[in-house]
């Protein structure tokens, strides 16, 4: 369960203060599937950075799992972290380990055994997808076949939020809905996930709560599609233009 | 916990191996800042010893006597001055038992000595005070006798003594502890190249949840090797090059100051623990600052 209450962030620049959020309250329950979506500068990172502690907020309150994040002990971050996974655009992983290590170092991190690591992460790459795959390295597997081992590695230690920032910018569109198809597998097992996507095709055929959030507001909360008509031109060419766009010229 | 600790060892040869230009130049410059400190350290040893030898000669008050002062008269003076609260203790020095102790403190050398026609040293009382300041208590007192040829005392010359000491000790540690800050920026500037080189996995680290400590570990244990082997090294060469100086100037030093110089066992022992410990504190908090600006968040 992810519940924000009235958070506000401004980051200090040069310029002034940029607004991240403004005065958001949302509520996201556990095992929710949620699609963040908005113009870019909007505040979806601001909103993920939020819910990992990388950033703090200026005011409000944030709650992750029940407990009240925005004045943690640092001491208490991993605890957090621990219970939110988060897969990224550019996958991100360690070019020198195998699949298996990569997924494994997730385990390490959190001083799991070895024992449980030789148990749990043929699972969870069975899970993905890719067992066949464990002793290649990164550079030797698609991109697909990459943020499906970035998944492994985010839900290995079973955490109940699972966070994308644009998982599937990166892929061609068959590739794409492979890791939607995993991503809602996840999410039937009950893992609570928020997914900033600029996909409209996959935001209106999986028919998932869609956040849509415009210069730090949320300014729609809804189960349906990415856009309900009510944006502005400068917007919807934006999105037109997305990903999608350019993969259907 | 043993886990991560064995993990940290492991990480810390693992990269410090990987980046052993970078670890051997560490090393490098600890050993050198550790070399000019004992460089301080033996020279500060070396005095304290010489002032500790002079203070204690210089702390009595030698009353010499004529030689035609009677013993019945010699008595009373021993007698009189021994009351005094001011004196802790005194005692009657002949001038033969003079002679010997001079022989005895220039051992081997004692043969020049022989060469003397006759005793040139006068019998003496030898009083200890407890504070200098009571001396001239003493020595006013001893003056009135007329069996008292002369009276020595050093007063402001071991306050001198100590005051010149004392302010050299406090230059020897200002400068030790500007080599251990510079160490310090040193280690910790190599270190933040092994961080940098490693930040996306340290980055991944902190999305998974390790702790700051978990990820320090490594680069901790990586300082710490650093700083030992440095200590080491730093022990042998120092040990080494000093037990060469006392061959070939240590017996000059005690004829010209009749000090010996401080042996090369209790350098040792003691540079032993100060190179360590400092070793491990330069090369742990090198690495913590080191990884201070990756662990913000
Ligand atoms: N570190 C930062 N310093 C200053 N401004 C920032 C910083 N990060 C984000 N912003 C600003 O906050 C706003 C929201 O950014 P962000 O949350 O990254 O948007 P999105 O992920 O939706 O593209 C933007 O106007 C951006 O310029
Ligand atoms: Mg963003």
């Amino acid at each position: 369960m992810i519940e924000f209450k009235n958070v506000t962030k401004r980051y200090r620049s040069s310029k002034g203060l940029n607004v991240g959020l403004e005065d958001v309250s949302i509520k996201i329950n556990k095992g929710d599937f949620v699609f963040l979506v908005g113009p870019s500068g909007a505040g979806k990172s601001t909103f993920i950075k939020l819910i990992m502690k990388e950033i703090e907020a200026d005011s409000g309150s944030i709650k992750v799992n029940g407990m009240e994040i925005t004045n943690l002990s640092n001491r208490l971050i991993p605890k957090l972290r621990r219970s939110t996974g988060i897969v990224f655009q550019d996958f991100r992983l360690l070019p020198k380990k195998t699949v298996f290590e990569n997924v494994a170092f997730a385990m390490e991190m959190v001083h799991m055994s070895r024992r449980a690591i030789r148990r749990q992460v043929p699972q969870v790459l069975s899970l993905v997808g890719i067992s066949d795959k464990a002793h290649k390295y990164p550079d030797e597997l698609s991109g697909g076949e990459q943020q499906r081992v970035a998944i492994a590695r985010a839900i290995v230690n079973s955490p109940t939020v699972l966070i994308a920032d644009e998982p599937t910018g990166n892929l061609d569109q068959e590739t794409a809905w492979e890791i939607m198809r995993l991503l809602e597998q996840i999410n039937l097992r009950g893992t609570t996930i928020v997914m900033v996507t600029h996909a409209h095709d996959i935001v209106d055929k999986m028919g998932k709560r869609v956040v849509a959030i415009d210069k730090g507001r949320v300014v729609r909360d809804d189960v349906g599609m990415y856009s309900d008509g009510s944006e502005t031109p400068e917007h919807q060419g934006m999105y037109q233009g997305g990903v999608f766009g350019y993969y259907a010229k | 916990m043993l886990n991560s600790i064995i993990y940290s060892i492991k990480q810390a040869f693992i990269q410090g191996g990987r980046n052993r230009a970078m670890s051997l130049a560490s090393i490098f410059s600890i050993t050198a800042m550790l070399l000019i400190l004992s460089v301080f350290f033996i020279l500060m040893v070396n005095m304290n010893v010489a002032v500790e030898s002079a203070k204690q000669d210089y702390e009595t008050i030698q009353i010499y006597l004529l030689d035609e002062t009677t013993q019945e008269e010699t008595e009373k003076i021993l007698d009189a001055i021994a009351a005094m609260p001011e004196v802790d203790d005194i005692y009657y020095l002949s001038k033969d038992d003079a002679l010997a102790q001079w022989k005895a403190d220039w051992g081997d050398s004692a043969y020049l000595l022989d060469s003397l026609p006759a005793n040139p040293l006068p019998n003496a009382l030898v009083v200890s005070v407890g504070e200098l300041a009571d001396a001239d208590a003493v020595v006013e007192q001893a003056q009135q006798y007329s069996g008292v040829e002369d009276i020595m005392y050093y007063r402001e010359t071991v306050e001198k003594l100590v005051k010149v000491t004392n302010s050299l000790q406090i230059a020897a540690i200002v400068i030790m502890v500007f080599l251990v800050v510079v160490s310090i920026v040193v280690v910790s500037n190599t270190i933040k190249l092994t961080v940098m080189a490693r930040s996306h996995e340290i980055s991944i680290m902190k999305y998974v949840g390790a702790t700051n400590w978990f990820i320090r570990g490594p680069f901790l244990v990586e300082g710490i090797i650093i700083g030992l082997i440095s200590a080491a090294i730093s022990v042998v060469l120092s040990a080494f090059i000093y037990s060469r100086v006392i061959a070939v100037v240590g017996q000059d030093i005690f004829l010209m100051m009749g000090i010996p110089m401080v042996p090369v066992s209790f350098l040792v022992f003691n540079l032993v623990f100060i190179f360590v410990a400092l070793g491990v504190s330069i090369g742990a908090c090198g690495s913590i600052i080191s990884m201070r600006r990756f662990l913000d968040t």
